[in-house]
């Protein structure tokens, strides 16, 4: 079981693909102006990442080392082109609001670099689990940052939930009269809150390297 | 970044920030008898967020307070942030403002003497694009509240404010020019507007004076040089002069362009930030040159109705570009770097 666990911890910490790896900027940064639309991309995006480590793994052996980027590209490809049009059939209003950034998916680098880094040398199982993982970490980073953004955007959480779950409604957590900071919805707003988040993720792993060195000095004195 | 010889009477940071602060004073005085007392509460509220900003980000950063926070530069920046925002905007606009200036775009990137960017005009830009419509109300010149009243209007949150405030001259001659449906011209525009002056808007004359005067005051000090108010100031004139002498009835006069908005704070103030603008003489003249044309054609052109804020923060960005190529030879070599 040990290589699941590390597979789930490097895809939702340690190699988190938005704030470690730094990977796929194009659509964390546009698309994250609220929870629901990162949220949404970021699980279509885990949906083709976890399909799509599942081929190549499986036909690994197949496919000819001299043209892997494109035999890769066009798993890819075939992949986003079902969820493109599984979404239009299913959530159409919220496939109109994310708009280019499904097809965009396909050259999501994330995707690619899953399918290179870890799907070319692994088994299909634990391959297809990674590509899950990665896209779940990604999708938790534009939950969140989506939800900052938002917040501070609107005074709102959740706008646009009622696209995805009828019958629901977004949450008005700050003060009707919450003026609105637009600059958190326009892009300076998006690079300075990853930004913030990066820092964030650095300065947890730092305080922990620094516990763990505290606690391990007396063991050995 | 200049040639020896270097002797030099080493000037403290402190003692220059508090001669800018000290030539900031005409300008601050003369707000006050035009639009009342209500700028010193934004100055305070602005000082007092600036030094608590500083303060908490030093302690989080691991540096010393006490000799970062004596040197004033807090405090410049958040009188020129009082001085550029309206000054009747609520409280938290201020605070907002100022706390972006000193925590995002000076602590961030390594606190004084690291900033790239002009941390007041940043929060200026910052604030302009997220509430447009707060930051362009300015109370009309020369009918100022009773110090209560204005104070009850930045610190409650009551903001009937359209009977008192205005556009600036300059907003007003751009949405007069831009968007009434017919063809209009200057002087239709200026006539039926009783914001415009003898230069700029009428009032603004005195508190630009007083920005001059405090400016040449900095430049007698050798706070700053002449390069860069003296290019500025220069080519937004020259520029706005072609124009408005090739279409007069379409492009305002290089007086008007001098008088209003932060033309003249921007000149002797805000494009003189020793750290983030040029530092090599020709460069000066260069960054200087380039704002002045940026402020004419997004003051022309554009959708915001100044254009100094975003003009300062984009010559910024070319300030590295701009000392590499204007460095002076060394002291014996020829232009190039050959010896003679």
């Amino acid at each position: 079981m040990g290589i699941y666990q590390d597979i789930t911890r490097n895809g939702m910490w340690k190699q988190n693909p938005a704030v470690a790896q730094i990977l796929g900027m194009c659509p964390v940064l546009a698309i994250s102006t609220s929870a629901v639309n990162g949220i949404s991309l970021g699980l279509a995006t885990a949906l083709v990442m976890a399909l799509s480590n599942m081929c190549s793994a499986a036909l690994r052996n197949f496919i000819p080392y001299e043209i892997r980027i494109p035999v890769f590209i066009l798993i890819i490809a075939a992949l986003v082109t079902a969820v493109d049009l599984a979404m239009n059939a299913y959530f159409h209003t919220l496939y109109l609001v994310l708009g280019i950034f499904i097809p965009l998916i396909v050259t999501n680098c994330i995707v690619l670099a899953r399918i290179e880094a870890f799907a070319a040398k692994n088994e299909t199982a634990p391959a297809t689990f990674d590509g899950w993982m990665m896209g779940v970490g990604l999708t938790a980073v534009l939950g969140v940052l989506g939800g900052i953004r938002e917040l501070l955007g609107t005074g709102q959480l959740f706008s646009g939930i009622e696209m995805v779950i009828p019958g629901t409604h977004a949450l008005q957590v700050l003060p009707e009269d919450y003026p609105g900071f637009l600059v958190a919805i326009l892009p300076p707003g998006a690079f300075i809150t990853l930004g913030l988040l990066v820092a964030g993720k650095n300065w947890l792993d730092a305080r922990a390297a620094r516990a763990a060195a505290a606690a391990a000095t007396p063991a050995h004195a | 970044m200049n040639n020896s010889p270097y002797f030099r009477k080493p000037t403290s940071i402190q003692v220059i920030m508090f001669k800018v602060l000290v030539a900031l004073l005409p300008a601050v005085a003369a707000y006050v008898w035009l639009l009342g007392a209500g700028i010193l509460v934004n100055v305070a509220l602005a000082s007092i967020t600036a030094l608590a900003g500083e303060a908490a980000m030093l302690k989080v950063r691991g540096r010393p307070i006490t000799p970062f926070l004596s040197d004033g530069s807090a405090l410049v920046t958040a009188w020129l942030i009082a001085l550029t925002f309206p000054p009747l905007s609520p409280w938290w606009l201020t605070v907002a403002g100022t706390l972006f200036a000193v925590v995002v775009v000076k602590q961030l990137y390594g606190g004084l003497g690291q900033n790239p960017f002009n941390p007041a005009m940043a929060a200026f830009a910052v604030m302009i694009v997220a509430f447009p419509a707060l930051m362009s109300q300015w109370p009309s010149v020369g009918h100022p509240l009773d110090f209560s009243a204005q104070l009850k209007l930045i610190l409650g949150g009551l903001r009937e404010l359209d009977a008192i405030t205005g556009a600036t001259p300059l907003d007003a001659l751009r949405t007069g020019l831009r968007e009434s449906g017919h063809p209009v011209t200057i002087t239709s525009v200026m006539n039926g507007n009783p914001a415009f002056g003898m230069a700029g808007g009428k009032g603004w004359e005195l508190i630009v004076l007083g920005y001059l005067l405090g400016g040449l005051w900095l430049w007698q000090q050798k706070v700053i040089t002449w390069h860069i108010p003296l290019a500025f100031l220069a080519v937004l004139g020259a520029i706005a002069g072609i124009f408005h002498l090739a279409s007069p009835e379409h492009f305002a006069s290089p007086l008007f362009h001098l008088a209003s908005g932060g033309a003249m704070l921007g000149a002797f103030f805000i494009l003189t930030d020793p750290i983030s603008s040029a530092t090599t003489p020709r460069g000066k003249l260069v960054f200087a040159a380039g704002a002045a044309l940026l402020t004419w054609i997004i003051r022309s052109f554009g959708a915001y109705p100044d254009g100094v804020a975003f003009s300062v923060l984009l010559m910024n960005i070319l300030v590295p570009l701009i000392d590499m190529y204007t460095q002076p030879p060394i002291f014996g070599h020829k232009e190039g770097g050959q010896k003679q």
